[in-house]
């Protein structure tokens, strides 16, 4: 294998399909998807709610078996990409375990991976301080706020060395405000840790912002309609949100959206 | 004292309905004696003397069981066979060895139940019919096949106490062990956690609040079962229950009923403390 640390696929899709046996007959939710993701992309699905964003985020992370084209993550299967600690996922809530402190719910993928004692108490501090949280490792999670906690989840995302970060709507639940802080913050630690991330969003502020790619989505059946790659440098302070470019990607995204909508 | 005050109130409601009950249920007797001795009958004034200090009153009044409870706690040595404290300890050893093994039973059930297909299908509805058998019937036979295997009093009662203890360990730990959510699955299914590590780190912390929620119930249907079991033994509150009844003595059968009232009380609020420091200690308090 050459050594091409740009643009070389980490995640690739061809004519994906996911069909859910439901009780009311078969879902498509995903049909016919395309999509190469690069090393050290910042990728955002963004697309009406039952597009499939969620669908096709689990399958990547396999959690939902595909029913046909081919999926693979590193050149391996979603499967054994798993096996090989590729992911770290962080879902809409933050999920931390109540009975474990914030410094505990970082250390759980550690202990189950098997990493030293002292190697995990070395993890913890770092990812603590890469998500602001430093001095909260033994507080209990409701003794934090939702966007504390929802930084928590995403230190344990972090903390073990999966390459590939996935966030199925991590702000979803926070205010603007929290929000533009987590998202200047998120875009930090993936300028730190050239990690691969793919991040679904409702919000198309949101996706233009942080993303190198953005991948526009419409429902039944959930496929991509449009792939966007962004010409926004990679500094991004929270202003350039009023720059030109980016209206434009945002126009871009939204007439996507609309597209998506009108061949109903 | 704002709790207390609620408490102590229904507490002197129950005792004054006791008393006007122990005079009326007495009363007959009294009657009966002032016809035999071709008295005039007692008038109401006089009732209460000659109803609340019967040597054997249909009803004990108060005062009358709880002097019985003390002289016979605290009145006797530890190890007469006369004393309660005596058959109070027999009941206990026989309860908490029935509880600990009931639970212990319980908890391994459940996790057969939730981690195996043909369990789930075979071992709840078992377990569920067991508990329609009533334990009065069933005490006297496992009495009688326990024997025959050669096995001591205590080993039977606590096998009697853990046939009732088990069923609500079953109950709570299968829902507490299926309690966390698809979510929570997920993400140990993204670090390709093994199915032991599952156990471990999350089902069985989050069975927690449940299993104490079942411990409490377990407790006191290990007493139960303790004491339905001593019915056919010879040491313990329900052999003085018994032996109580047969002999007349009401007063120290409401003794005795009394002192197993304030053990299940005593029991449940043990495990309600243990709870309460595990849970906190958990960070689960309520
Ligand atoms: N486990 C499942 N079983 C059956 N159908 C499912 C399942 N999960 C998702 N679906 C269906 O697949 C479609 C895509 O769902 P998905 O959750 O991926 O949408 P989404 O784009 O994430 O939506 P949202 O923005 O609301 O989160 C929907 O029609 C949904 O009903
Ligand atoms: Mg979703």
């Amino acid at each position: 294998m050459k050594d091409t640390v740009a643009n070389s696929p980490v995640i690739e899709a061809r004519n994906l399909q996911l069909v859910f046996q439901t009780n009311d007959g078969p879902v498509q939710a995903l049909k016919d998807v395309n999509l190469t993701i690069n090393k050290g992309d910042f990728v955002s699905f963004i697309g009406p709610s039952g597009c499939g964003k969620t669908t096709f985020l689990r399958a990547i992370a396999a959690l939902e078996t595909p029913t046909g084209g081919t999926l693979t993550v590193n050149g391996l299967t979603p499967d054994e990409a798993r096996r090989k600690r590729a992911y770290g996922y962080v879902f809409q809530a933050a999920g931390l375990y109540p009975w474990r402190t914030i410094a505990g719910n970082i250390k759980l993928p550690l202990e189950i991976i098997g990493f030293s004692k002292a190697e995990q108490a070395s993890r913890v501090e770092r990812v603590l301080e890469l998500v602001e949280l430093k001095g909260f490792g033994k507080k209990f999670p409701w003794q934090l706020s939702g966007g504390m906690q929802q930084r928590a989840s995403i230190a344990r995302a972090l903390a073990f060395d999966a390459d590939i970060l996935l966030m199925d709507e991590p702000f979803g639940a926070l205010d603007e405000i929290v929000r533009d802080r987590l998202n200047e913050e998120v875009l930090k630690l993936w300028a730190r840790t050239g990690k691969t991330i793919g991040f679904v969003t409702h919000s198309i502020p949101e996706a233009v912002y942080l993303s190198t790619k953005i991948v526009v989505m419409s429902p039944r059946p959930g496929r991509i309609t449009d792939v966007i790659d962004s010409p926004l440098p990679k500094e991004r302070p929270l202003d350039i949100r009023d720059s030109k470019e980016f209206i434009e990607i945002a126009h871009r995204v939204r007439e996507g959206l609309r597209a998506g909508h009108s061949d109903e | 004292m704002r709790r207390a005050a609620p408490i102590l109130t229904v507490l002197l409601i129950i005792v004054a309905v006791w008393y006007a009950a122990a005079i009326w249920m007495n009363a007959p007797w009294a009657y009966d004696q002032a016809a035999r001795a071709e008295q005039a009958a007692p008038t109401l004034l006089q009732l209460p003397g000659l109803t609340l200090d019967q040597d054997r009153p249909v009803l004990p009044s108060p005062h009358q069981v709880f002097s019985e409870l003390v002289k016979s706690t605290l009145g006797l040595a530890p190890s007469s066979k006369k004393s309660l404290v005596y058959h109070a300890w027999v009941t206990i050893s026989g309860t908490l060895l029935g509880f600990a093994m009931g639970t212990t039973l319980g908890v391994l059930l459940a996790v057969g139940i939730v981690y195996n297909r043909a369990m789930e299908m075979s071992v709840l509805p078992w377990a569920i019919a067991s508990q329609m058998v009533p334990i009065i019937a069933l005490a006297p036979m496992l009495a009688v096949v326990m024997n025959a295997v050669g096995a001591t009093p205590l080993m039977t009662k606590a096998v009697i106490s853990a046939y009732l203890s088990f069923f609500p360990v079953v109950v709570g730990m299968v829902k507490g062990l299926r309690s966390p959510d698809a979510m929570q699955l997920d993400l140990l299914q993204t670090y390709a956690t093994p199915g032991s590590a599952v156990f471990w780190k999350l089902r069985l912390p989050s069975s927690m609040p449940y299993f104490f929620a079942s411990v409490k119930v377990a407790i006191a249907a290990s007493l139960v079962g303790a004491i339905v079991a001593e019915l056919n033994q010879q040491a313990g509150l329900g052999a003085r229950l018994l032996q109580g009844s047969y002999y007349g003595q009401t007063t120290q059968i409401w003794a005795a009923l009394f002192l197993s009232a304030i053990l299940a009380a005593v029991l449940v609020m043990l495990a309600g403390r243990i709870e309460g420091r595990v849970l906190k200690r958990m960070g689960m308090a309520r």
